[in-house]
């Protein structure tokens, strides 16, 4: 066992999965030399080359169309979008081609590439610098969207997305890259994509959440000093999301809010209520309510702390259903 | 301090076959009897092809089909200096170059009348999807050839796209790498003049197409594109550099769509009838005829034989193309992800029960 962040937790799941499998490799603007901006592939460039970790001209969708076609002639790039707000350039290469290949094909070429990318506000950067697209992603059939929280689930589910057959947007929670520690194997290890983790039990209330949110989250029920007893799930992939788990969890408490980074309209709370709605209406006291950013553009630092969802929204959420 | 000249470029262009069939034999590629015969029938059977498909448009018995007469020297010449398993990165108006590539008529022919089985690549070649987007594939191709350098298969990937298409940033970032990391990929740009409506002029103030390598650091040739010969030349040539180790290529085949855009349009609007007049006196198979003619490898019952072979050929396809079985309707779920999500899996059964 090893303490490590999540920043930490990304470096080690890429080192592991470069020494597993020698098609893996990494690249993007400043990951070689420098080592990332946020140092997330510190010393790999030095410990694996220059052909496998590979320091790129400044054109995501350069980036990410070359790691298309190194996917589908026998690749597996992993490639690093150094804000999720740059990945827009490279949106139509996504949904019109990585997600389509293996339909377009029949199956005779696949493209199992990961497109990192730190994603989400709160570090006072700058604008296009806090983006959180998670829903934008979602709604692209052929695309997995997955966005771990703390460093085990980092490191175990970007293993996952690197084996993946197909193509995986991996989200990490620049916010807190270094503000959880945690033990966490320095031996390789998976955490499935698709699988939810119920990371408290609880009676009363169920809270959705994921990555930065789930600390937001944890602080607010940490507030609420036992008020409520409250289930607190990680969703941990977006998609395809553990609607079963989600569904067992509303069942049993009949409550539930949601809350995520993201603005409100086509936030993918919304995909979970209706979700909830088909499987689990008559099991609900109270309308589950959405905690998120309004529907405005990401503001800049000054107001950001207004615009982002923080405990005392939380806890107004969780009280406006339990009082319902 | 006076000014330096820091560099000087040049751009060539290169013709090996003029259009009244003499040939620069200082410039003829090795080709034998055997393989220009070959080339020859070939560009007489995707003609036959793309005739034939355009008549089943209008018939009511194929979907939309984009047409390439024109550009038939294009494809073939460029295609038989390729091995089977390099790959090709082809746009929508590559039918003549997939069939040139071995890709079976049958499943061309099922791809144009809206069923996704025929794009698949038959398992011998590595015929990639065509685009329908235009422009975004090559920096497909540029991967492709990325992963080949870095897995050392020796295997070259070509790209084919159209004068519009270098008016798009993905062809420049594709440009761009494939000069900095000097990969073993051959752009081929079907330069035939127009952009559905809008001229050539109107998408780039560059004199020339093939110019735009110099800018990524590497060489532009602009050929005839309805000699075959030039083209044939300046692919192998192309990919024989590219497989060494030596890096990229453009090659701008100059030509012209002798047809419209698509089934839906009618290119008499925008285009004068004496220019394209003109330029079907270009054409790549009259004047392989002209040269096959003074070579004695065609005479007149050669030429008719193989027109009548190759209809027989396409009209084949076409039978076998009309028998085919409809797609399983839940094949629309089958091949999106390795594994069927949850929720599609939900869909699923909605849609058709268990």
């Amino acid at each position: 066992m090893t303490v490590a962040t999540i920043v930490q937790a990304v470096t080690m799941g890429l080192r592991q999965e470069l020494a597993r499998d020698r098609n893996v490799i990494v690249l993007g603007e400043d990951v070689g030399v420098n080592g990332g901006v946020f140092r997330a592939t510190d010393g790999l460039q030095k410990e694996f080359g220059s052909n496998r970790v590979i320091d790129t001209p400044l054109a995501e969708l350069g980036i990410v169309g070359a790691s298309i076609g190194l996917a589908v002639n026998g690749m597996k790039p992993v490639a690093e979008i150094q804000f999720s707000g740059f990945m827009y350039s490279a949106f139509d290469q996504l949904l019109s081609h990585a997600a389509r290949i293996r339909m377009r094909s029949r199956g005779r070429y696949t493209c199992p590439l990961v497109v990192r990318a730190p994603y989400g506000g709160g570090i006072k950067a700058l604008e296009l610098h806090c983006e959180s697209g998670e829903s934008l992603f979602s709604h692209i059939p052929g695309l997995k969207m997955v966005i771990p929280s703390n460093p085990y689930d980092t490191k175990g589910l970007l293993a996952s997305a690197i084996r993946d057959p197909d193509p995986v947007i991996f989200y990490e929670p620049m916010r807190i890259y270094r503000a959880i520690k945690q033990d966490i194997p320095e031996e390789g290890y998976t955490v499935p994509i698709g699988k939810a983790n119920v990371v408290q039990e609880g009676d009363d209330l169920t809270l959705i959440a994921w990555g930065a949110m789930l600390k937001t989250c944890q602080d607010a029920i940490q507030k609420l000093n036992n008020k409520y007893s409250v289930e607190l799930i990680d969703l941990r992939t977006i998609n395809p999301y553990d609607a079963e788990t989600v569904t067992a969890s509303v069942k049993k408490t009949g409550r539930c809010v949601i809350a995520h980074e993201a603005m409100k309209t086509c936030g993918f709370a919304a995909e979970l209520i209706a979700s909830i709605n088909e499987k689990a209406l008559l099991s609900l006291h109270a309308p589950v309510a959405r905690v998120t950013s309004p529907d405005v553009p990401f503001p800049l630092a000054k107001l950001e702390n207004y615009f982002l969802p923080d405990v005392n929204r939380i806890i107004k959420g969780i009280e406006k259903v339990m009082s319902f | 301090m006076p000014k330096k000249v820091l560099k000087e470029f040049r751009v060539e262009y290169l013709q090996v076959l003029d259009e009244k069939g003499s040939c620069d034999e200082t410039l003829m590629p090795k080709l034998s009897n055997d393989e220009i015969k070959k080339l020859y029938e070939m560009l007489v059977l995707i003609r036959v092809f793309d005739q034939k498909a355009f008549n089943m448009q209008r018939q009511g018995r194929l979907g939309t089909y984009i047409q390439f007469k024109g550009q038939e020297a294009c494809q073939v010449g460029s295609a038989f200096a390729l091995n089977d398993d390099d790959f090709i990165f082809p746009m929508y108006r590559n039918s003549g170059l997939l069939i040139a590539r071995k890709h079976p008529m049958v499943q061309v022919l099922q791809y144009w009348n809206g069923d996704e089985r025929g794009l698949k690549s038959p398992p011998n070649v590595n015929n990639f999807p065509i685009s329908i987007p235009v422009g975004t594939q090559e920096i497909h191709a540029v991967g492709a050839a990325w992963a080949a350098k870095l897995r050392n298969t020796r295997q070259v990937a070509a790209t084919y796209f159209g004068d519009g298409a270098t008016s798009k940033g993905d062809f420049h970032e594709a440009m761009n790498f494939a000069g900095v990391f000097q990969i073993p990929v051959v752009f081929v740009c079907e330069n035939n003049q127009y952009a559905i409506s809008v001229p050539r002029k109107k998408q780039t103030h560059s004199e020339t197409i093939a110019q735009k390598a110099i800018a990524y650091g590497f060489e532009g040739i602009q050929v005839d594109g309805m000699d075959i010969f030039a083209v044939y030349k300046a692919m192998k040539d192309a990919v024989e550099k590219a497989r060494s180790g030596n890096g990229p290529t453009l090659i701008e085949c100059f030509t012209y769509r002798l047809c419209d855009h698509s089934t839906s349009d009618d290119a008499s609007k925008y285009r004068p009838k004496e220019e394209a007049d003109e330029w079907a006196k270009k054409d790549s198979i009259e004047r392989l005829e002209k040269y096959m003619r003074k070579k004695a490898l065609l005479d007149d019952a050669y030429k008719e034989n193989v027109l009548i072979k190759s209809k027989d050929i396409v009209e084949k396809a076409v039978t076998e193309f009309e028998k085919l079985p409809l797609p399983d309707p839940k094949d629309i779920f089958k091949y999106v992800f390795a594994e069927m999500t949850p929720q599609q899996k939900e869909e699923m059964e909605e849609m058709f029960g268990n």
